[in-house]
């Protein structure tokens, strides 16, 4: 009895763990198959491996690049980060360590933010693109996706602040430090892990937005997700090229979130979770 | 409250207003606070105001001239319209469907997982996968590789075992699409309430059973009423994320099919048919759904916050 009771749960955890995983390893699988196979039916398991599926998704057999939106993809979720970082840590230093008045007020203001749906923006921000001439132009994504993070990093980053001990703070003020010291030698080692976990979260959400980037750019300032649209009508006569694109811009957030479970964890509930 | 006590340079006292000193250490503590809060209240707030006052104009984007202010017809126009009403339906209906599912799901895989066996970490990360899979690559995953009627998997393995061959979009497109959201977001509702459990406190979970309290009443009693919090929190954080969701109706179904929801709706009245009015009229009764479920979500977050306060 108690033997099944430990197997048990193990077995249909891993039975629960292999069937979440299969898609992406049936993809997977699929990305190394040549076109004719990759839509065979019933499926192969055992059909030859190829490349051809990744030298099509990367243009080497004719078709469009997908470099310049996975550079933009890069470029714009990279510097929204940036700019999350340099916004979002003075912001929580004076929502946790230095508190101000009615701090929880402005806390809950910035949460508040991220209710408010994308829709109910977008015409504008359109319109205002359009008339400033700066559709298709991705340093617009930059601050959308920064307006998009900042409110999750101000609360994440409030939170791994507010574990730095006030008494450590204090001591090292009155020991004559100035705040620039204070906050390099002090604060800055004991919340730089939190402070990396959000940074992850900024570029894992910026990296995946699609409706900004589908409404805002069009050719030359094209992300990921909107180059990833192209295949929305495909035919199975792509489904290999499907699948190593998918991957392919899958894999910088695949890897971040498996280097960072835990942190993930604690950022996307916002540093209530610990 | 820390905060009165950690924090003797801030607040000054209302009663003493005008001492230069404790004003200008006010705003020296305030100033960190502002670039940010600025940079939201432009970047949100503002578009939001713009989207109110489009909303009571008659504007179709391709007869720029024809703009004239029409008060609340817009909004008479949006509640009667059946398409609308059909997609405010949906948004509701996809959006509970997926977050209660995916909890449940993510309770019972977080059940699993709180305990030790062979390859946990490896199992760990294997049901994290869906949720780092870029939306729309998943979307296309679902629609291409899995639900595709000649070539997809699920018929693929139905073929052996010579099932019928549906058409999964076309028969059931909302399952289909909930589906897909399913899985992506069960991984996370797992992580959370993993976080939940191990925070569990041992010690009364080893008293109860000293006591002779069996798994189920550990779970009934103890374990449930801990999670709550944290069921809440996946809860709200899963339906703000959700009622929002773009990239699968998009991508799976292209709004067809009874499957627009909301922000898919807003998107295709001013994207496609230019309906500027409308769509700002539609967009801000959205909003107004939402504050509805940001008054509860916010409860349940500053509930959160303020045990994480107190006990800090």
């Amino acid at each position: 009895m108690s033997a099944v009771r430990r197997t048990v749960p193990g077995l249909l955890a891993w039975l629960a763990g292999t069937g979440f995983f299969l898609p992406i390893a049936w993809m997977a699988l699929t990305s190394f198959h040549s076109e004719t196979d990759a839509a065979a039916n019933p499926p192969s398991f055992t059909a030859a491996l190829t490349l051809e599926g990744y030298r099509e998704f990367f243009g080497l057999s004719g078709g469009a690049s997908p470099w310049p939106a996975l550079i933009n993809s890069t470029v714009a979720s990279l510097a929204s980060t940036l700019l999350v970082l340099l916004l979002a840590l003075p912001a929580a230093y004076a929502l946790s360590v230095n508190r101000v008045r009615k701090w929880t007020d402005v806390l809950f203001f910035f949460l508040s933010t991220k209710m408010l749906p994308v829709v109910a923006g977008l015409l504008p921000v359109y319109l205002f693109a359009r008339d400033a001439g700066l559709l298709d132009n991705i340093w617009l994504l930059v601050v959308l996706y920064t307006s998009m993070n900042l409110p999750i990093a101000v609360w994440m980053m409030q939170s791994f602040l507010a574990e730095v001990p006030v008494a450590v703070i204090e001591a090292a003020r009155v020991d004559g430090a100035p705040l620039p010291v204070v906050l390099t030698r002090v604060v800055a080692p004991i919340a730089l892990p939190g402070i990396a976990a959000t940074a992850l979260i900024c570029f894992i959400f910026s990296w995946n937005e699609l409706l900004f980037a589908r409404v805002l750019t069009g050719v030359v300032a094209e992300t990921a997700p909107v180059f990833l649209t192209g295949f929305i009508t495909s035919q199975g006569l792509f489904l290999a090229k499907v699948c190593a694109a998918s991957l392919v811009i899958s894999l910088p957030v695949l890897a971040a979130g498996f280097a960072a479970q835990d942190k993930l964890v604690q950022g996307l509930s916002l540093g209530a979770v610990k | 409250m820390t905060a009165t006590t950690t924090a003797p340079t801030a607040a000054p006292p209302a009663s003493a207003p005008g001492a230069p000193g404790t004003r200008l250490r006010a705003w020296a503590t305030r100033a960190p606070l502002l670039p940010a809060l600025v940079f939201m209240v432009v970047v949100t707030q503002l578009p939001f105001v713009a989207t109110l006052v489009i909303s009571f104009f008659d504007w179709n984007a391709l007869y720029p001239d024809a703009r004239r202010f029409t008060g609340l017809d817009n909004y008479r126009q949006v509640l009667t319209d059946a398409d609308l009403r059909r997609s405010v339906g949906t948004t509701i209906l996809l959006t509970a469907t997926v977050v209660l599912v995916s909890l449940v799901l993510g309770l019972l895989l977080a059940l699993l997982l709180d305990r030790r066996f062979k390859g946990r970490g490896l199992v760990r990360t294997l049901l994290i996968a869906p949720f780092l899979v870029v939306p729309v690559a998943a979307a296309l995953l679902w629609k291409h590789v899995l639900y595709n009627p000649e070539y997809g998997l699920l018929n693929g393995l139905l073929s052996y075992v010579g099932g019928p061959q549906p058409d999964w979009i076309s028969t059931t497109p909302l399952l289909a699409v909930e589906a897909s959201l399913i899985w992506q977001w069960t991984p996370f509702m797992m992580l959370i309430l993993l976080a939940g459990l191990q925070s569990r406190d041992p010690q009364q979970i080893e008293a109860a059973r000293v006591d002779g309290a069996g798994d189920w009443q550990v779970f009934v009693h103890l374990t449930l009423p801990h999670l709550r919090r944290y069921l809440e929190l996946g809860a709200l954080l899963g339906s703000i994320h959700i009622v929002q969701n773009f990239d699968a109706v998009f991508t799976l179904t292209s709004g067809g099919l009874g499957t627009a929801n909301l922000p898919y709706t807003v998107y295709q009245s001013f994207y496609q048919a230019h309906e500027n009015g409308l769509a700002s009229a539609a967009g801000v009764l959205v909003v107004l759904g939402s504050i509805v479920i940001a008054t509860f979500a916010l409860r349940v977050v500053s509930s959160l916050f303020r045990e994480e306060v107190s006990r800090a």
